[in-house]
């Protein structure tokens, strides 16, 4: 692997002051590498995202994108550096049709080059072109979270930060999305993503991270994490976790 | 008699529909009643009022308006020194009273900040009501059936002019479009790499440079006084609410409503209780149809 | 007595009065975070409802009952909490803010009507002569002031012990509940539009007594005792003793009517008679200065608030 894109350590943060949800968690993603990150409901796993891409402020720690620390900046600064990011929930703007979640999407790019990547973006996605013009609360479950994957592309990121991506999506979709995350890597874009199948993110992840109460629990790569008891019983064994 | 009532209706509605638009916009991306949105109004219409002192009529009226080009020159100062008020309330104010967990207490303030512009134009410029101009406009005859003032023609005709314009602006812009993810997730803007304190700034500016505008109408067509936004502040509410909050074309058919209703309520109720139509009509889509009249999505901008 | 004794009743009467009102919002803002836009309104139709109740009987009049004192008050207390229930009904199954805009309107609305329902306020010079409770027992003004002092002193303990009671029992837990996670109390099983309706027209109805207090003591009603800026003054009062705590309402009334009359006195006094209105300008920018730096700075008011809701407010 290359040098790291991304490094966050020691982050201490939450959403009301003295109320900490991450206790020191850390994550480190180089390029190109596609990094999974599980753990309990609860566990922090979206804290970290968010406080990684800057809306949850950090009160202590560091991040570092691309050798510049970037920690506690502005999520649209973020944008220009590279990184986009899909939250978990309310990732679209649902009163906007299909086509204006994508034009605003596009708006850190020049017209010129907005064009382009939304092009590109319907010719990815075609199921995205025939709703183009309706409005996004008219989409199912998969299509929005399609259209919020299409969305954090537009910019051709160097990490994208999926939260959940699969959630909520038919298993014939899983795979499809995850066929489409390992070509991204394979373009040579790195993936931070939380996935609660822990058995889906070991098949696509090169590495992973356990997270529990707001601190790194176990990382390593799935060959390593799959041989430990403590994966096999809470995560892998026999029907612990339904999904 | 009932045509010219219906007239008189629709041009008053057209000056509350030009202030429901600014006020609807604010209220759906800011997400807060700005009660101080009156004194924009007023400030506006004051500040035009100065620029044309400053400038006097060095030109003639546009016949057959009553004003020429030193009221629409003085309009565009007022609208501008409106916005830099706007802003000036919101850095030293709002942006601070927004962070609060007791989300009403922003409109606590406006109510303070309110007061406090009110007071300084009254002292400023004295309580007594004044005119952009002095000059008499000849009436038109329609058909014989009612007469209308050319400068109430022009308002109705400018709003008609801003409504389409702001679609426009809503649908095809960037900033446009920001304004309309704003208003139903300010954390996601951020996130699709757009600005949010530029789309602040951009509805505050907006927001106040219509405010303004409505001002100098209402000015013009009826007088110019400290209370003019006081009083023009529950129509206001009346039509945004009844129009969707953040529908513009919902707030200028609530305006016209609010404007019909005013002026047709002569048949019903003495004309002292005017002033409380907008009240009564306030109630009745609140118990009747909460979402407004085009059953608005919460939070979303049209 | 003298002059100074006098003013200083007439003063303590009309402090006591407000801080009735005071305390009628705070439950409202400080306990369950309702913005209330029109104060006035519910105070002015407490006392107009007082004052048609009691009233003599006048041929030109709607009213004039001739109840007595006590009734009339209740009856006027009654008229509030109905137009509190109105306007409550309407704008607090619906969002925060609707209630602050419909407040707004009834404030505009009763206005009006004072102004305009001639019938029945009297219109412009409003309704006089009055009769005043166990007035003629007292030889002169100043006995039946004094008498109505302890009298306020004791409506304004009773309302005080009496939201201290409320707010410590079960339902004063509720209302927390619901102010500090409105998810949370409707998991409950109840339902929080419910109890913030409840809240509201409590405080209105207290607004409505300390409206017909105020006519039992002064014998008439006109529409300039009820103009906008008292609603802007009450909201001074509250967040200067702090809101969310009821003793606190005590203290505003004191400062900030006192305030406001030594700023009047200063004005009649010192400025030329072309400057008066600019003079009364001035001190209504001290309301609204003292609400917006109160709120900046010192939003736990400027005596302090108790514990309650310091966890709430930052
Ligand atoms: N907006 C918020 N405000 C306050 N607390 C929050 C907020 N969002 C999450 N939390 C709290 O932060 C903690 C961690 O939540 P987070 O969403 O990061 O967990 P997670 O690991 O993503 O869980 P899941 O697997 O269910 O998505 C939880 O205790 C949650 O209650
Ligand atoms: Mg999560």
């Amino acid at each position: 692997m290359s040098m790291p894109l991304l490094t966050a350590s020691d982050l201490v943060g939450g959403y009301r002051p003295g109320l900490p949800i991450l206790h020191g968690a850390g994550i480190q993603v180089s390029a190109g590498e596609f990094v999974a990150l599980i753990g309990p409901n609860g566990a922090g796993k979206s804290t970290l995202m968010k406080a990684i891409a800057g809306i949850v402020p950090i009160w202590s720690g560091q991040v570092e994108l691309a050798g510049r620390v970037v920690t506690n900046t502005p999520p649209h600064r973020l944008a220009e550096a590279e990184l986009a990011f899909v939250p978990q929930t309310n990732n679209v703007f649902t009163s906007l049709t299909i086509d204006e979640n994508l034009r605003l999407g596009a708006a850190a790019l020049s017209r010129g080059q907005a064009g382009q990547a939304l092009a590109r973006s319907y010719e990815a996605f075609p199921d995205l072109t025939r709703f183009r013009n309706v409005p996004a609360r008219a989409l199912s479950g998969g299509q929005r979270q399609m259209l919020a994957v299409a969305r954090a592309l537009l910019t051709s990121p160097k990490l994208l930060m999926l939260d959940e991506p699969s959630a909520g999506l038919s298993p014939l979709m899983v795979s499809d999305v995850f066929s489409r995350l390992k070509a991204l890597v394979h373009d040579g874009v790195a993936i931070l993503m939380v996935e609660q199948n822990v058995k889906a993110a070991f098949s696509v992840a090169d590495r992973a991270y356990v997270l529990t109460e707001g601190r790194n629990r176990l990382d390593g790569t799935p060959e390593h994490l799959s041989a430990m008891d403590e994966i096999v019983e809470l995560y892998l064994g026999g029907g612990g976790r339904k999904h | 008699m009932l045509f010219q009532v219906l007239a008189d209706g629709i041009l008053t509605g057209s000056i509350i529909a030009l202030g429901a638009i600014g006020l609807t916009l604010t209220m759906s991306v800011l997400r807060f009643p700005n009660f101080a949105h009156a004194e924009l109004i007023t400030f506006g219409a004051y500040i035009a009022l100065a620029v044309l002192g400053l400038t006097g009529a060095f030109m003639g009226p546009l016949a057959p308006l009553s004003f020429g080009l030193p009221l629409i020159l003085a309009t565009v100062v007022a609208m501008a020194a409106t916005a830099v008020l706007a802003l000036l309330i919101d850095r030293l104010v709002y942006r601070k009273l927004r962070a609060r967990s007791k989300k009403m207490t922003v409109v606590f303030g406006s109510f303070g900040v309110s007061l406090l512009v009110r007071m300084s134009i009254l002292l400023v410029f004295g309580g007594a009501a004044t005119y952009y101009s002095t000059a008499l406009q000849r009436a038109i005859r329609v058909g014989g059936l009612f007469r209308v003032m050319p400068d109430q023609v022009f308002t109705l005709g400018l709003t008609i002019i801003i409504v389409v314009g702001l679609h426009l602006f809503l649908k095809f812009t960037r900033l446009g479009l920001a304004m309309r993810a704003y208003a139903e997730n300010p954390q996601l803007v951020g996130i699709y790499g757009y600005d949010s304190e530029r789309v602040l700034r951009w509805t505050w500016i907006i927001g106040a440079a219509l405010a303004a505008l409505a001002g100098v109408l209402y000015g013009l067509t009826v007088q110019i006084r400290p209370e003019i936004g006081f009083h023009l502040l529950l129509p206001l509410f009346a039509a945004a609410i009844m129009g969707g909050v953040g529908n513009v074309h919902g707030a200028v058919l609530g305006g016209l409503i609010v404007g019909l209703a005013e002026s047709l309520s002569i048949y019903l109720i003495p004309p002292g209780y005017k002033m409380a139509v907008p009240f009564l009509l306030l109630l009745l889509i609140l118990y009747l149809r909460p979402t407004g009249l085009f059953g608005s999505a919460k939070g979303a901008v049209r | 007595m003298t002059g100074i004794l006098l003013y200083l009743v007439f003063f303590l009467i009309v402090t006591l009065i407000y801080s009735i009102v005071v305390m009628g919002l705070n439950l409202q803002w400080g306990y369950t975070g309702l913005f209330n836009a029109g104060v006035v309104a519910f105070y002015a139709i407490g006392a107009y409802g007082t004052a048609v109740l009691m009233g003599p009987d006048r041929s030109t009049l709607i009213g004039g009952f001739g109840l007595p004192f006590p009734i009339a008050l209740i009856g006027g207390m009654a008229a509030a909490g109905l137009g509190a229930l109105i306007v409550g009904l309407a704008a607090l199954r619906l969002r925060d803010d609707y209630l602050a805009i419909a407040t707004f309107g009834i404030a505009i609305s009763v206005q009006l009507v004072a102004l305009n329902f001639e019938g029945l306020t009297g219109g412009a010079q409003g309704l006089i002569g009055l009769p005043r409770p166990l007035f003629s027992m007292f030889d002169s003004p100043n006995g039946f002031n004094l008498f109505y002092l302890g009298f306020v002193a004791c409506m304004a303990a009773l309302v005080y012990l009496a939201l201290q009671t409320a707010l410590g029992s079960p339902w004063g837990r509720l209302l927390k509940a619901v102010r500090e996670d409105e998810t949370a109390a409707a998991s409950l099983g109840k339902n929080p539009a419910m109890v913030r309706l409840q809240a509201f027209v409590l405080g209105c109805t207290l607004m409505g007594l300390a409206g017909g207090l105020y006519v039992g003591f002064i014998g008439f009603v006109s529409p300039l005792d009820f103009l906008p800026i008292l609603t802007f003054q009450i909201w001074a009062m509250l967040i200067v003793g702090g809101s969310g705590n009821t003793k606190g309402a005590f203290v505003g009334a004191f400062a900030v009517w006192g305030l406001w009359s030594v700023s009047g006195m200063a004005v009649s006094k010192l400025l030329p008679v072309q400057f008066q209105s600019q003079g009364g300008a001035i001190q209504t920018m001290l309301i609204g200065l003292l609400i917006v730096l109160t709120l900046l700075f010192r939003p736990r008011g400027l005596i302090g608030e108790s514990e309650t809701i310091s966890r709430h407010a930052n």
